[in-house]
């Protein structure tokens, strides 16, 4: 019964990547950049939320709203601001730029709000489910974040294939300049692009306060890079691949840490990433691109 | 030697060299006299290990032009290694400078044994990939290191990643007791080992890049494809390159752990390499002398402005940000060019030059 408890609570966290990983996907895919300060949102997004949820003592949909509004506009300004003077320059200027942009975040958090964690109450309402005569329980969060998690997957998917602006940013992600030259606004659908990757931040910057119920300036940091693996072992562009890695990560770290060493959860979750870089670094549902001269 | 004085990159390499000898001479002095305060005494170690970090971080960064974020990594296998040796020979080796020396081989060589097997598999990635793996790698390091006993007795040593494997008998000592560490180094870090360590890490840097290998390394960041086409290979020379940046990334850690009594990888994270990387990018992209200037400012800064100190970090990524935009943007390129200092100076001159001769032609 433990181990499928320990599935369960994986499939959970892999679900929280899963969402973490579809941005770092599409704003790989479209910018063709490593957006660094991605992590750094989902903290953002748990310090709005907090801030107002419980500092403030408003409504919990309130707050939610608010999260996912401020995180909107900090990726578009984060992308206006930084990274949009560096169109065209080395990809190492890009990404040392967003290095400072995540660090900039954790520290401005450091300043407002302390290095002392602050608790996080749940936002999920939900009564957790037992199974097999209460060996087996399912938290509330666990179950909200599975369905959030598809939800999204199936609401993405058809956004990006059905819609004009989805179908721009398929464009764009193929080949700039001549989707520019059809027509298509290619700074708007990049700021487009961040805009939808930073809300999803703000969402599952939430579902992890809650499923971890703290938040301390560096809360972003370890699921983004762990979220940025689980899209690298997926394949990188692709959302379907977003959303296997991340849940194959998420199982991997949960059952590590059972059943291997606490401390070496993140080491193994790591190794992964190094193996499937070495053995097949497009991932799972990536293309293979043929470099042109 | 006339002739040898005119290349313009010795030249340059001796004014380095001069400049980290006088820095010594100074503070020697001021430390020897008495009159430098215990709180600048206690940087002068440090600020060594940082400036060989920066220098061996940009020969990654600036000159191979790939972005590593895990050079603490190094750093921290060289300060773990080199301790445990430490320690374990406490007793037998009586020469504190034998033994520091010998620390510094085992902390160099096994920092740059890492650099190989980690560099064989990722130097064929590049970009953006390279610098998530270094990032990992550095993790997966400090996590080993933080569950690792190790002690040894009169049967041999005994290595084991749970309090409880490690079984001693009487006579037994534990030297690594995971996340509290190791403790009871002895302190044979002195300021004027650590000025040699930055002269034979300028040295041998300063001649790689000048080397053939150093052009061939040079080439690969400024064009993989033509590079490969001249016929360099590119996986060795890339290689090489990593190799000796982590060796010296693992000088400097053990240069920096026996500088303390206590050893935890606190010192040996994320931040640390983000810091580094700030004296290189800072400093300038391939300049050596800038690194070693920024790493030196940045060290001491922060000591000087106290009050100051909570804002350190935030203003580094302010740092970050401006210098890169400022640097790379193909935008700010133009502006950039009309108004640089240089132009003004050489219009000047001109204008000068053009009166003068106005004046002899009257």
């Amino acid at each position: 019964m433990s181990f499928i408890s320990y599935l369960i609570s994986g499939i959970s966290l892999g679900s929280i990547y899963a969402i973490i990983a579809l941005g770092y996907t599409m704003v790989y895919g479209i910018a063709k950049m490593l957006n660094f300060a991605h992590g750094d949102i989902i903290m953002v997004g748990g310090y709005a939320v907090f801030t107002i949820g419980i500092t403030c003592g408003m409504n919990k949909w309130i707050a939610m709203l608010v999260g996912v509004v401020v995180c909107t506009v900090l990726g578009i300004v984060i992308e206006k601001v930084a990274y949009k003077p560096l169109r065209g320059a080395s990809s190492l200027a890009v990404l040392i730029t967003a290095i400072g942009v995540s660090y900039l975040l954790q520290n401005l958090a450091l300043l407002i709000f302390g290095s002392n964690p602050k608790s996080f109450t749940s936002v999920v309402s939900v009564p957790m489910i037992k199974l097999a005569n209460g060996e087996l329980t399912i938290t509330g969060e666990t179950i909200v974040t599975i369905i959030v998690c598809i939800i999204i997957m199936v609401v993405l998917t058809l956004f990006i294939n059905k819609t004009k602006a989805g179908r721009a940013m398929l464009a764009v992600s193929e080949d700039k300049g001549a989707a520019q030259l059809m027509g298509v606004n290619v700074n708007g659908t990049i700021a487009l692009t961040f805009a939808i990757g930073s809300a999803l931040a703000a969402v599952a910057g939430i579902l992890l306060c809650s499923a971890y119920p703290q938040i301390i300036p560096t809360t972003g940091a370890m699921p983004g890079i762990k979220a940025f693996t689980a899209a690298v072992f997926g394949g990188i562009g692709s959302i379907p691949g977003a959303l296997i890695g991340g849940i194959i990560l998420g199982v991997i770290e949960s059952l590590g840490q059972a059943y291997i060493s606490s401390q070496l959860a993140d080491a193994i979750v790591f190794s992964v990433l190094i193996i499937v870089l070495l053995v097949k670094p497009t991932g799972i549902f990536g293309k293979k691109i043929n470099e042109k001269v | 030697m006339k002739s040898l004085l005119q290349k313009k990159s010795t030249r340059n390499n001796l004014i380095t060299y001069g400049a980290v000898i006088v820095f010594y001479a100074v503070f020697q002095t001021l430390a020897t006299t008495g009159s430098l305060k215990s709180l600048y005494k206690g940087l002068l170690v440090p600020i060594c290990a940082y400036v060989i970090l920066a220098v061996s971080l940009n020969l990654t960064v600036g000159i191979l032009g790939e972005l590593s974020l895990g050079h603490a990594g190094f750093m921290c296998i060289g300060a773990y290694s080199s301790v445990i040796f430490s320690l374990a020979t406490h007793e037998t080796i009586k020469s504190d400078f034998l033994r520091f020396l010998l620390a510094l081989i085992i902390g160099g060589v096994c920092a740059a044994i890492f650099g190989i097997i980690i560099g064989v598999p990722i130097l064929r990635l590049s970009g953006d990939y390279l610098a998530i793996v270094t990032l990992a790698f550095g993790e997966i390091i400090k996590n080993i290191c933080n569950v690792l006993y190790i002690g040894y007795d009169s049967n041999g040593f005994q290595v084991g990643i749970k309090d409880s494997s490690v079984q001693l008998a009487e006579d037994g000592k534990m030297i690594l007791k995971g996340a509290m560490g190791a403790s009871d180094i002895p302190k044979d870090s002195t300021f004027t080992i650590g000025i040699i360590l930055v002269l034979i890490t300028l040295f041998v840097v300063f001649n790689f890049v000048d080397s053939r290998a150093g052009r061939a390394v040079m080439s690969i960041r400024d064009n993989r494809i033509a590079a490969q086409s001249t016929g360099i290979n590119i996986t060795k020379y890339k290689l090489l390159a990593f190799t000796i940046s982590s060796f010296f990334a693992g000088i400097a850690g053990t240069l920096y752990a026996h500088n303390y009594s206590i050893l935890t990888t606190k010192k040996y994270d994320y931040n640390t390499s983000i810091a580094i990387l700030v004296f290189v990018v800072l400093g300038g992209m391939g300049n050596i002398r800038g690194s070693i200037i920024a790493a030196l400012i940045l060290t001491v800064l922060p000591e000087i402005l106290r009050g100051f100190s909570e804002y350190r970090m935030l203003i580094y990524s302010v740092v970050l940000i401006a210098m890169m935009i400022y640097n790379s943007s193909p935008k700010l390129q133009g502006i950039k060019e009309k108004y640089s200092i240089k132009r003004i100076l050489d219009a000047k001159k001109r204008a000068k030059a053009l009166g003068e001769n106005e004046k002899e032609a009257e």
